[in-house]
């Protein structure tokens, strides 16, 4: 069965935490970091492989920070 | 020619993209004679009636933004609504040509022609440090010489020129010469002569930006001051004035507009008398030709100003003389034009025998 | 099934989505989770995908998104407050093969601007107006605006807006639908995935509109202000679920093919 594998790149220093990337993926791959970036925000990061490269995270980001990858897999 | 017509054919003829307005009593025949003329059809350029004077003016600040010859007219009320557009025009420094057909106020006033809006003018009017360049025709034939000069003054400055008039030039019937039709700008010279307009962003530069904001206060001083060297510049350049039987004179009128043409005919009845009067006419009102009225102050005994207003024009010739010479105003308001013996009476009673 | 790892994942051919160029790198001043961010991101995307950077001019209003012209990566001019369809008239009755828009918040369009906002649509000029929509006045710091819900507080109707003294909210989009010179009007919104990609459809339209000379194309963004409205961005998206949205209902207003 071909598989789809994604992953997404998020520009850390650009995010402001805002979450609203969160709900938007349906496998759960974003959280919120406890650590902060250098203007003071929770980053988003990923916490799982889950990603299927859907992008619904990157659009619905309002600061466009997030880019992403997709793949077939065979 | 009427001088509103005459400045609305001399615009089409300057090379005009476009004209936008609201209409207003004694002005209305601009945008009346431009929408006859179907400019559109003759050169290209388009007349639009907007729905208010706040419209109009900011329909002149994105057709400068473009690089185009724009322009608007209005009188007195009309142009206090303009007061905000203009002065992010001359903040983001956008070339064009604004005509008031002054009538008296304040507030709806009458219909009928003055001259108190020169503070207006010349003082800002809108808010923060900005000048125009204000030039005052006293004919009709200066209604069309200065549509055409004041597009050449604005593209050379980047600044809004604002042709100061009043109902009686706006209305009166006289001969006029018209320039030749120029053409307008095409895409190429915008782009050569006008590299900073909106025209769209090509691949072989950056982005063009048309704005007055900068929160960053210490660019934004900088910007001002920027500004206030070009006003310096337009200072030393571009004053205007005419200067009439003034090498003998003893006394002295400075008057611009409709009040010259009746201090002309009052210099000619006192000089009948004897009396060796001289005429200073402004035709900048911004830059003000403080230097040559500053001259004339050690030459003659007195000098007399005549506005349709309560006297504004007469803070600046104060400011030329000093405490040299008298300076006395007279003046007529609410609309009434003063008469070249009552301007004769003045003299006698303000200057010569005060 | 054959493993990858993320650096041959991240290879150019490999890429689904990255902000457009025509987004500047600067970062962006709006508040985080503002709807602000998103509905830039939509404008340049079609913009983009039309490939007409290089003859489109947009016109910024006064308000949160004054600055827009610093990240849209386009030729932009800054008008005063409420007066950019005035302006963008003028552009585009002097460039009309330019494709001319603006972007105006709530109280620029439909409080100091209603005039000029009413002319611009009822004389059918060939623009886009993009509209956003928060119901409030973010950049002064949350005032009252026309938009502002019935029994909404804001820090002018502290006690919640009171129609019988403060005047009922605009619907300022059912009136521009009214008008013969409007071709499309529609309210969407840019919180959710989904309603992304509508927004995306309608700017797209918005635009094609434009280009076939059809007439005014009007799109409302309904959007939150999280500061404004003094919630986290994600209560403020829920918030405008349950109370924009039944007075602001989403979907095409007006469809002239
Ligand atoms: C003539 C004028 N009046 C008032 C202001 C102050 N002002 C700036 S933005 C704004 C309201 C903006 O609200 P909105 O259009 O809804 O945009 P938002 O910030 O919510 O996106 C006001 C009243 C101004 N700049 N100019
Ligand atoms: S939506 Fe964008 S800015 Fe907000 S948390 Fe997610 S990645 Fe960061
Ligand atoms: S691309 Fe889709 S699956 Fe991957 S993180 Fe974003 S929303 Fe989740
Ligand atoms: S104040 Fe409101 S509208 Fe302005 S940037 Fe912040 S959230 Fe957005
Ligand atoms: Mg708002």
């Amino acid at each position: 069965m071909a598989k789809v594998k994604g992953d997404i790149v998020i520009d850390i220093e650009k995010c402001k935490g805002c979450e609203v990337c969160i709900p938007a993926c349906p496998n759960d791959v974003i959280a919120l970091s406890k650590n902060v970036n250098g203007k003071g925000y929770n980053y988003a990061e990923t916490i799982n492989d889950e990603c299927i490269g859907c992008a619904n995270c990157a659009i619905v980001c309002p600061d466009g920070v997030i880019t992403v990858y997709r793949k077939r897999m065979e | 020619m009427k001088g509103n017509e005459a400045f609305a054919e001399a615009a089409i003829r300057a090379g005009a993209d476009g004209y936008f307005g609201y209409p207003i009593t004694p002005q209305s025949e601009v945008m009346e004679y431009l929408m006859a003329e179907k400019p559109h059809e003759r050169t290209g350029m388009i007349v639009l009636q907007a729905e208010s004077e706040i419209a109009a003016i900011n329909m002149v600040y994105g057709g400068a933004a473009c690089g185009k010859r724009v322009l608007t007219s209005s009188s007195s009320p009309g142009v206090s609504l303009k007061q905000e557009g203009i002065s992010y025009i001359a903040g983001a420094e956008l070339p064009c040509v604004i005509l008031n057909v002054a009538r008296g106020g304040p507030g709806l006033g009458t219909i009928q022609p003055a001259q108190s809006d020169y503070f207006q003018s010349t003082k800002g009017g809108g808010h923060g440090d900005y000048k125009m360049l204000v030039l005052a025709p006293s004919s009709v034939q200066e209604m069309a010489d200065f549509a055409g000069l004041g597009f050449e003054l604005a593209f050379k400055y980047r600044n809004p020129v604002l042709i100061l008039s009043d109902g009686a030039i706006g209305q009166m019937m006289e001969k006029v010469e018209l320039d030749e039709q120029r053409p307008r700008f095409t895409d190429e010279e915008i782009k050569n002569n006008t590299p900073w307009a909106t025209t769209g962003k090509t691949k072989d530069r950056e982005r063009n930006i048309i704005t007055s904001l900068d929160l960053d206060s210490y660019k934004q001083e900088l910007h001002n001051l920027d500004l206030q060297a070009k006003y310096r510049e337009m200072e030393k350049n571009e004053t205007r004035y005419e200067a009439i039987s003034c090498d003998d004179a003893e006394y002295l009128i400075v008057a611009y507009g409709t009040s010259a043409r009746l201090s002309q005919k009052a210099v000619d009845l006192l000089r009948a008398e004897g009396i060796k009067v001289g005429l200073l006419r402004p035709i900048t009102l911004f830059p003000f030709p403080t230097a040559v009225i500053a001259k004339l102050a050690d030459q003659v005994k007195g000098i007399l100003t005549v506005e349709m207003s309560a006297g504004q024009m007469i803070e600046d010739v104060r400011l030329a003389v000093g405490c040299r010479v008298k300076v006395e105003h007279f003046g007529r308001m609410g609309g009434i034009i003063p008469s070249p013996t009552e301007i004769v009476d003045a003299m006698h009673k303000k200057i010569i025998g005060g | 099934m054959a493993e990858i790892t993320k650096e041959e994942l991240r290879q150019p051919e490999n890429l689904i989505y990255k902000k457009t160029d025509l987004l500047t790198d600067k970062a962006l001043s709006y508040c985080p989770g503002c709807g602000h961010g998103t509905a830039h991101r939509i404008v340049m995307e079609v913009l983009d995908e039309m490939g007409i950077q290089d003859q489109t001019i947009g016109i910024a209003p006064v308000g949160c998104s004054v600055l827009a012209y610093e990240f849209m990566n386009i030729d932009m001019q800054q008008a005063a407050h409420g007066r950019a369809p005035a302006v963008a008239t003028a552009v585009k009755r002097l460039y009309p093969e330019k494709f001319v828009f603006t972007y105006q918040g709530d109280g620029d369009l439909a409080a100091i601007g209603t005039a000029e906002t009413i002319h611009a649509c009822n004389r059918g000029e060939n623009i886009v107006i993009i509209f956003i929509n928060n119901g409030i006045y973010g950049m002064t710091g949350g005032q009252m605006a026309p938009t502002t819900l019935p029994g909404m507080k804001s820090s002018t109707s502290p006690y919640g807006r009171d129609v019988a003294t403060m005047g009922n909210p605009l619907k300022i989009t059912e009136l521009i639908a009214q008008l013969p010179g409007t071709i499309y009007v529609t309210r969407q919104a840019v919180h959710t995935p989904a309603n992304v990609r509508k927004t995306k459809k309608a700017v797209r339209k918005a635009f094609e509109n434009q280009k076939l000379n059809k007439g005014l194309s009007f799109v409302e963004i309904v959007s939150n202000c999280n500061s404004g409205w003094k919630m986290t961005p994600r209560q403020s998206n829920e918030w405008m679920v349950d109370n924009m949205f039944p007075f602001y209902p989403l979907g095409d207003i007006k469809v002239n093919d």
